[in-house]
């Protein structure tokens, strides 16, 4: 039987890489390894995942450089010559060892207005949207964001500007912007526009590449440049 | 290669732009003097400034190219091969220096 | 003006003066291939630009899409690279780009006119 020989961040933002020796196997995954260490080697390790099927995103995390989902990481796919490096998920604050502090990411996903904001009520009857429609295909191509962070993990521009709302809070005001039952659509191109927001994308696909769903946050991003541009020339930001 | 195609253009945009702008005032400095300047021009005769002069039009066909690409994924409905401008991005460049390299 | 609004319009400047520059550059390194293929010397180039209307005006607007242009290109490199965000950033771009101006427009003077 052959081995892995992993390094894995441990501490917060100071700390160091600790090496592990681990039983290599066949369908091994990186979260497979991460346990391992947890359960065998040094029950002190902190890491976090939930489903190990790829559904949730809780299990994101950077390996030999890259933001993936370890769940969803064969170790064959990813370990030269029997090495693996994992560490904390980028450009978020390290909560402790594997888990990174979500909180900032979830509060610019508030700050570009990434809520549904309706005017209907129980007395209504249903809106009528046609999947169909132009809007909502739109719209479809970018809803099945999970909020995982690998994006965000692997966006440069919010590595170098801290205010940046980033790919997922931007993808996810896109799909709200094509919604038809959307009433909030003023502030939201408003909390979406100039240097915090889509107009600091500069379409190096980072995001568009490494999303484990396959969406295209800098298609989304692109969206919304459209969008706030119509509202600036109608003097409507 | 840990980074994606387009990571890479962009970098060359942005590190092309970079040359430019800070080419661009010595450019119309010279300019300023009218092409006249024999002794100017004896000057730009030596190789090393045919290569320099070389270099910046690469740079500004890799800015354009860039560019191109940077006005294409914003203003054209998306699709997948929009992915694919990279290449656009560098045929133009490549294509450029060597017109220019044929030339000189 | 809101902030966002001016962030906003200067992403629209910086597009549209992409777009005319994408043209003045086809143009521009067309003409330089032109001219360096023909071994045109300085003499010769002038006798054809001078006093060349058509030509002042091409590179006159090409002149001020590059002040609009690349002023605020750097504006995002300082930001991003150098982490200079603010009033003294933006005082210093708006002299980049009177600079450009002053000096371009000398330029196509000097060569147009």
């Amino acid at each position: 039987m052959s081995t892995l020989h992993v390094r894995i961040w441990r501490g917060g933002a100071q700390g160091a890489f600790r090496e592990y020796e681990v039983p290599r196997h066949e369908s091994q995954t990186v979260l497979d390894v991460v346990t391992h260490v947890q359960r065998q080697l040094d029950a002190t390790l902190a890491y976090r995942y939930a489903c190990r099927v790829g559904m949730c995103g809780s299990c994101a995390m950077t390996v030999n450089g890259r933001p993936r989902w370890t769940c969803r990481t064969h170790v064959d796919k990813v370990a030269r010559a029997g090495r693996l490096e994992v560490a904390p998920l980028r450009n978020l604050p390290v909560i402790r060892d594997l888990v990174a502090d979500m909180r900032e990411f979830f509060d610019k996903w508030a700050r570009a207005k990434g809520q549904f904001r309706g005017s209907a009520t129980r007395t209504d009857d249903f809106a009528r949207v046609s999947p169909a429609s132009e809007q909502r295909r739109l719209a479809d191509a970018a809803i099945e964001c999970i909020g995982c962070a690998v994006c965000y993990a692997a966006c440069d521009v919010v590595a170098w500007s801290p205010d940046y709302l980033g790919p997922a809070a931007l993808n996810r005001a896109w799909t709200l912007v094509n919604d038809q039952r959307d009433t909030a659509q003023a502030q939201r191109l408003r909390a979406v526009a100039g240097d915090a927001g889509c107009h600091s994308c500069h379409t190096h696909m980072s995001c568009t590449d490494r999303c484990p769903k396959e969406l295209s946050p800098t298609a989304s991003i692109a969206g919304l440049k459209r969008a706030t541009l119509k509202a600036a020339l109608r003097d409507e930001l | 290669m840990r980074q994606g195609s387009s990571w890479w253009v962009a970098l060359v945009h942005r590190l092309s732009g970079i040359a430019l702008a800070l080419f661009l005032p010595a450019h119309f400095w010279v300019l300023g003097h009218g092409l006249a300047m024999d002794g100017l021009l004896k000057w730009t005769e030596q190789p090393a400034v045919k290569i320099a002069e070389w270099g910046i039009v690469v740079l500004l066909a890799a800015h354009l190219g860039g560019g191109l690409r940077v006005l294409a994924l914003e203003f054209l409905p998306w699709r997948d091969w929009q992915k694919s401008l990279t290449a656009v991005a560098a045929a133009l460049t490549v294509g450029c220096g060597l017109a220019l390299a044929l030339a000189l | 003006m809101r902030a966002v609004r001016s962030q906003t319009l200067l992403w629209v400047a910086q597009r549209a003066s992409a777009a005319v520059l994408g043209a003045c550059v086809v143009v521009h390194l067309a003409t330089i291939i032109y001219a360096v293929r023909g071994g045109l010397s300085g003499a010769e180039i002038l006798a054809r630009t001078r006093g060349n209307g058509a030509w002042f005006a091409f590179y006159a607007l090409f002149v001020l899409a590059v002040t609009v242009h690349a002023p605020i290109g750097m504006r995002a490199v300082l930001g991003e690279w150098l982490g200079w965000r603010g009033r003294a950033r933006d005082a210093v771009l708006l002299a980049f780009a009177m600079l450009l101006g002053v000096m371009g427009m000398r330029a196509v003077f000097a060569v147009f006119a």
